[in-house]
């Protein structure tokens, strides 16, 4: 059932997500929504490798591989991303974007 | 594969075992006011690593060609270890202050673990270990950003480096999957000769391709892509700033030009183009807000920016002069950023200040400071005893010899441009007159070292013909 799905669908689909993180990396004012927005971005990231590996190059599992490291890696920078941003919230008692920024220029 | 060949990935395992000795002792001192003295070793361990990574050694890959082991990859290793060497001797005075206390080594470990990334990226030989690579080098260097825990500055400075890197990696990602729906593949060499055969370029593969640049340009600070670079420069720790505008930078664009050398060499025609217009918009850009900085730390930040559009000269003209110019070019940037950094780091710890205004007549309490200041500047702006003269002339010669002249005239406003701002703190530090100025500072010993050895590089690697020469050697072009 699922082979009926041509490839370019899943690629609007993942082209879609990936603009969706975009707007919100750009336009949201609170960190974890920007956080949130970036884990969008990689995972339609995700959905390219996996869709092109399984449809154009079926004999090497290489996107597959690579979709599993950027999964990895986008836990690592949330780790770090959620420690700053609780540091952020201790010193400036708020998360959004607007508070938190004393440099100008 | 035997024990022997391990020995082609040398720059990474020692820079491995440092961390795990630097962590063991951590662990183990009981004594929490000792650290420093841990710092200390640290320092010595890595300056024989770097050491070490002079004497010569096997050329290979490994992996399955994933690591490429090369003289070339050695040798830009080995300037980066350069400048982590001076930033680490630089911090050791920040260091030692009372907030500090507790976490000198995790200073340096981050360093080191951000430098191991910086090694893995530029040794790749497929997009897979770039990425991991790049991320490596990225993400502590966020932490290192934040390590000021307790100034406001410094965790904002530290997210905004994080979201816009994980959005810059996003793009870059994105750039990735569509050179695979081309490719196949993600080995570099492969990409290449797959490439090769294709008659004419598939539109996806060029939009990946500029994907790719997008991403490495926020990595390298390149308009219209820059707009993290001032707050986070500004709000980092000192040495952390000058390890990111020097050395973070440094790696980026030698990898970026290892990649666009090598899987987009028959794509020259078009992303030529491309770096071009990036690299014209970075220097105006650069250098018009430089002109109006006040704050040391943002104004050298500008100044990086605009000096990662020169150092783009280089990387246009693929050719083997080309590579060799951007090596060249970092080498030098990285002895006259950094004695900048030193200076202004010297006198930021002992007083606080980081205005401009505040260096007025500081050559009448502080001779010796104020002329490394001079020295540095005038090497960033390119006036000829300096070696950054000699390093800016042959990014010119080697863009003009492949008849980019427009660019190189654009260029060469620029540095004209450039030479304002530059002299702007030089004017203050002789000139101007100042009731209150800095009183005579007496700083440590090691950061009297990595002075010292920023001002000899500065003065003699313009003049050491033979560094130019087996840069060039070792550089190869499309």
């Amino acid at each position: 059932m699922f082979e009926t799905i041509p490839l370019t669908h899943i690629l609007i689909v993942s082209t879609l997500m990936f603009f969706i993180g975009v707007f919100g990396f750009l336009v949201r004012r609170n960190l974890i929504t920007i956080l949130m927005s970036v884990e969008l971005i990689l995972n339609s990231v995700n959905i390219n490798f996996i869709a092109i590996n399984k449809f154009l190059y079926p004999e090497r599992l290489e996107g597959l591989m690579f979709s599993i490291f950027v999964v990895a890696v986008a836990a690592a920078e949330a780790a770090v991303a959620i420690a700053i941003i609780i540091n952020i919230y201790r010193r400036f008692s708020s998360i959004n974007v607007e508070d938190v920024s004393e440099m100008k220029g | 594969m035997n024990l022997q060949t391990f020995l082609l990935m040398r720059h990474e395992i020692i820079l491995m075992i440092i961390i795990l000795v630097m962590l063991a002792a951590e662990i183990f001192s009981d004594d929490k006011k000792n650290t420093y003295n841990l710092s200390i070793i640290s320092i010595i361990l890595f300056a024989i690593h770097t050491i070490i990574g002079y004497l010569p050694g096997e050329q290979g890959t490994l992996f399955g060609k994933m690591y490429i082991n090369s003289e070339l990859t050695v040798q830009m290793k080995n300037i980066l270890n350069i400048g982590v060497l001076i930033v680490l001797l630089q911090a050791s005075q920040w260091l030692r202050k009372p907030e500090n206390e507790g976490k000198t080594t995790e200073f340096s470990l981050l360093i080191y673990s951000t430098l191991l990334g910086m090694y893995f990226m530029i040794s790749s030989g497929n997009f897979l270990m770039l990425f991991i690579g790049l991320e490596t080098a990225t993400i502590p260097v966020a932490t290192l950003a934040a390590y000021d825990k307790y100034r406001n500055q410094s965790s904002e400075a530290g997210i905004k480096l994080l979201l816009s890197s994980a959005l810059s990696s996003g793009i870059l990602l994105f750039g990735l999957s569509m050179i695979y729906a081309v490719a196949g593949t993600f080995y570099f060499e492969q990409i290449s000769s797959n490439l090769a055969t294709m008659s004419h370029t598939p539109a996806l593969l060029a939009l990946g391709m500029i994907f790719f640049i997008a991403g490495m340009a926020f990595k390298i600070s390149l308009v219209p892509f820059h707009l993290w670079t001032a707050d986070v420069y500004e709000g980092a720790p000192v040495p952390v700033t000058s390890y990111l505008s020097v050395v973070s930078k440094g790696a980026s664009v030698f990898i970026f030009t290892i990649v666009l050398y090598t899987v987009f060499k028959s794509m020259l025609v078009l992303w030529t183009d491309a770096v071009i217009g990036i690299a014209v918009a970075t220097m105006i850009i650069g250098n018009l807000f430089a002109l109006r900085q006040k704050n040391m730390k943002r104004f050298l930040a500008f100044s990086s920016i605009a000096q990662a559009g020169f150092i783009l000269l280089g990387t246009v003209a693929g050719s083997q002069f080309g590579m060799s110019t951007v090596l060249y070019f970092v080498l030098i940037y990285i002895f006259s950023n950094l004695a900048a950094f030193g200076v202004v780091s010297i006198i930021s710890y002992s007083t606080g200040k980081e205005s401009m205004n505040d260096y007025k007549g500081l050559y009448n309490t502080n001779p010796k400071l104020s002329l490394i200041m001079m020295l540095a500047l005038f090497s960033l702006a390119g006036i000829p005893p300096v070696a950054g003269f000699f390093g800016k002339f042959f990014l010119f010669m080697a863009s003009a010899e492949q008849g980019y002249y427009y660019f190189v005239l654009i260029a060469v406003l620029n540095t004209i441009i450039s030479l304002y701002y530059y002299l702007l703190p030089v004017k203050a530090m002789f000139i101007d007159t100042n009731e209150t100025p800095i009183e005579p500072l007496k700083s440590e010993l090691l950061p009297k070292i990595a002075l010292v050895l920023c001002v000899v590089g500065l003065l003699v690697i313009g003049f050491a013909s033979p560094v130019f020469e087996y840069l060039k050697e070792i550089s190869f072009g499309i």
